[in-house]
């Protein structure tokens, strides 16, 4: 089972749909962003397994053609989950303080009361 | 069908990303949703050992488990009163388009997963030192993106301290302040007042 790469797949749509559901319906800011970071942690396993099965490298056979012993495997998912990596910390650290400074100025973080820039 | 150890170890860190998962979006306390997010970044760092991605897992529980779980839970702790019941009432908002919304995404990408034919099994040894291949990679390959979240992490660090700043100018000491009060007192009366 854990020797497919539809399982991780498969969890990983999970992962995302549970944030998702989080992001669309929680009434509090902290917890949109915890939706948010759990989609983004999907993402990741997303990339780190198809980086594992599919990638150079990674299986066997690419297209049933052995692999070069010779060839050097790229490790383009692993590449990009470190920059996911980086991204989702900034976005938190800049999202954490934008909510921070509405709770200064609202005494709120109930998305639904934060309605200043609709028209 | 056997069962070997990969399987139950993969099974087992699938129910510790999920279950936890389920209840960050659920639960009403935030400080246990919080604690549970770093349950689940946990299970997620054990499926990237699994995938032979020892780098990602370290930075995993590094980052998502040790600085962002705790950034969470500081930004509750510092916005939430606890003892406020204000939340009590429903702490979902569009209860049955998210989860009509959330559903349909996952049914889709179910079924995109379920239509493809992946490749079946790998039975190929992994790279053998994952994280000495990805250093020499983020450096040559891979510099473009490396280095331009670099500058995302500084452009990030800088605006997260101009939003946190307090706007307040900086008190100024007592025995600075009454010289400031005699040279205000010249121009106006009442210039002490606001000091």
């Amino acid at each position: 089972m854990s020797g497919h790469l539809a399982p991780y797949l498969i969890i990983s749509a999970g992962l995302f749909s549970l944030g998702l559901f989080g992001a669309l319906t929680r009434r509090n800011a902290v917890a949109v962003l915890m939706g948010i970071e759990l989609m983004l942690n999907a993402a990741n396993l997303n990339l780190i397994a198809f980086n594992r099965f599919l990638g150079p490298g990674g299986a066997s056979t690419v297209n049933g053609m052995p692999v070069d012993g010779s060839f050097t495997p790229l490790l383009a998912g692993h590449a990009f989950a470190v920059v996911v990596i980086t991204i989702a910390a900034a976005e938190a650290a800049v999202g954490l303080a934008i909510i921070l400074t509405i709770y200064k100025n609202a005494r709120t973080i109930n998305v639904d009361e934060i309605n200043w820039m609709r028209w | 069908m056997t069962f070997t150890s990969h399987d139950i170890a993969f099974v087992g860190l699938a129910l510790l990303t999920l279950a936890p998962a389920a209840l960050v979006v659920t639960l009403r306390n935030l400080i246990h949703a919080a604690l549970l997010l770093g349950c689940s970044f946990v299970g997620v760092a054990g499926l990237y050992l699994l995938l032979n991605a020892e780098f990602i897992a370290a930075a995993q529980v590094l980052v998502y488990v040790g600085a962002i779980t705790v950034l969470i839970l500081f930004a509750i702790m510092l916005t939430q009163k606890l003892a406020d019941n204000r939340f009590a009432g429903a702490a979902y908002n569009q209860l049955g388009w998210g989860l009509f919304v959330a559903a349909m995404v996952f049914l889709s990408l179910g079924k995109l997963i379920a239509s493809q034919t992946w490749p079946a099994m790998y039975d190929a040894a992994p790279v053998a030192d994952t994280t000495r291949v990805l250093g020499v990679q983020l450096l040559t390959t891979y510099i473009v993106p490396f280095e331009v979240s670099s500058v995302l992490l500084l452009v990030a660090l800088v605006a997260a301290i101009v939003l946190a700043r307090d706007e307040e100018p900086v008190s100024v000491p007592a025995h600075l302040n009454e010289i400031y009060d005699d040279e205000s007192a010249d121009q106006t009366p009442t210039g002490g007042a606001n000091a």
